[in-house]
């Protein structure tokens, strides 16, 4: 029978080379994208809240980065990540509760996915940077 | 032993395990349905945690330190951020495993990016605790 170890070299179902690229594909591995960029900036999350719990100098330093070109990049980025993973998990709870499982239903899911994430994140930021004065 | 003539992997050092043992640990997992549920329990956590979380942020910004201080480690919005943290990091966690096992094959690279994993969500997770208590209680 078989050896036990290393993987043995099998034949590979053919996927991304046969399926024409449709929206719900997208937005799904999108989902897991955006999941991975989240993981990887709650260091900034945790630096923020570590800098106001050490003292004034701390929290300026991470201000001007903040505050700086890239950090506003990066910052505007992690909104927009965000707020589209959540809306992408409240279309998979939905599923989850047997709705919205039609083709029609999962593409409009996945269409008001994308606008409404890209709506929020301006809005948010409108709001952040103009009413509350972050991008002065 | 090989004996010249003999042909075939079969006629190598012979495996002793019985055909149960062979395939022991193969076929499905049988488990999962914990993390199925976790999962979506911090999804629905997460979402009234996290408008709250973004919204605690939002009216920090451009405020000095003092007043950063004092907002953060004010009760409802320190017990807000605390379960924002642990809903968010134990639903990142469950949420990379799955990201690692799904792409991971290599037993050694499996296993070392699944312990990272562990170890980054529980350090992500424990300083941001640290600090929001800091806020809250310390000096």
């Amino acid at each position: 029978m078989a050896e036990a170890k290393g993987p043995a070299a099998r034949p590979l179902s053919p996927h991304l080379r046969i399926y024409r690229l449709t929206l719900t594909m997208l937005m799904s591995i999108v989902h897991r994208i955006t999941g991975i960029a989240l993981y990887v900036g709650t260091l900034l999350l945790a630096w923020w809240l570590l800098a106001a719990a050490s003292g004034p100098n701390a929290y300026a330093t991470f201000q001007a980065v903040a505050s700086s070109f890239i950090g506003r990049v990066v910052l505007f980025g992690y909104t927009w990540a965000l707020v589209h993973h959540m809306l992408g998990g409240i279309r998979h709870l939905i599923w989850d509760s047997g709705h919205g499982l039609g083709l029609a239903e999962a593409e409009w899911l996945a269409r008001a996915n994308l606008v409404g994430s890209i709506a929020l994140t301006i809005l948010l930021w409108f709001v952040g940077g103009f009413l509350m004065g972050g991008l002065r | 032993m090989t004996m010249p003539g003999m042909h075939g992997s079969d006629m190598r050092t012979p495996d002793m395990r019985t055909p149960l043992g062979r395939v022991r640990g193969y076929g499905a997992a049988k488990s999962g349905t914990g993390h199925f549920i976790a999962q979506r329990l911090t999804a629905l956590a997460n979402i009234p945690l996290t408008i709250a979380a973004v919204l605690i942020v939002i009216s920090l910004i451009g405020h000095n330190h003092a007043a950063v201080v004092q907002i953060l480690g004010s009760s409802p919005v320190a017990i807000i951020m605390l379960l924002f943290i642990l809903s968010a990091t134990y639903h990142m966690k469950i949420g990379m495993q799955v990201i690692i096992e799904d792409y991971v094959h290599d037993d050694a690279a499996k296993y070392a990016l699944l312990i990272f994993n562990i170890f980054f969500a529980a350090v992500v997770g424990f300083s941001s605790i640290y600090a929001l208590l800091k806020l809250s209680f310390g000096v």
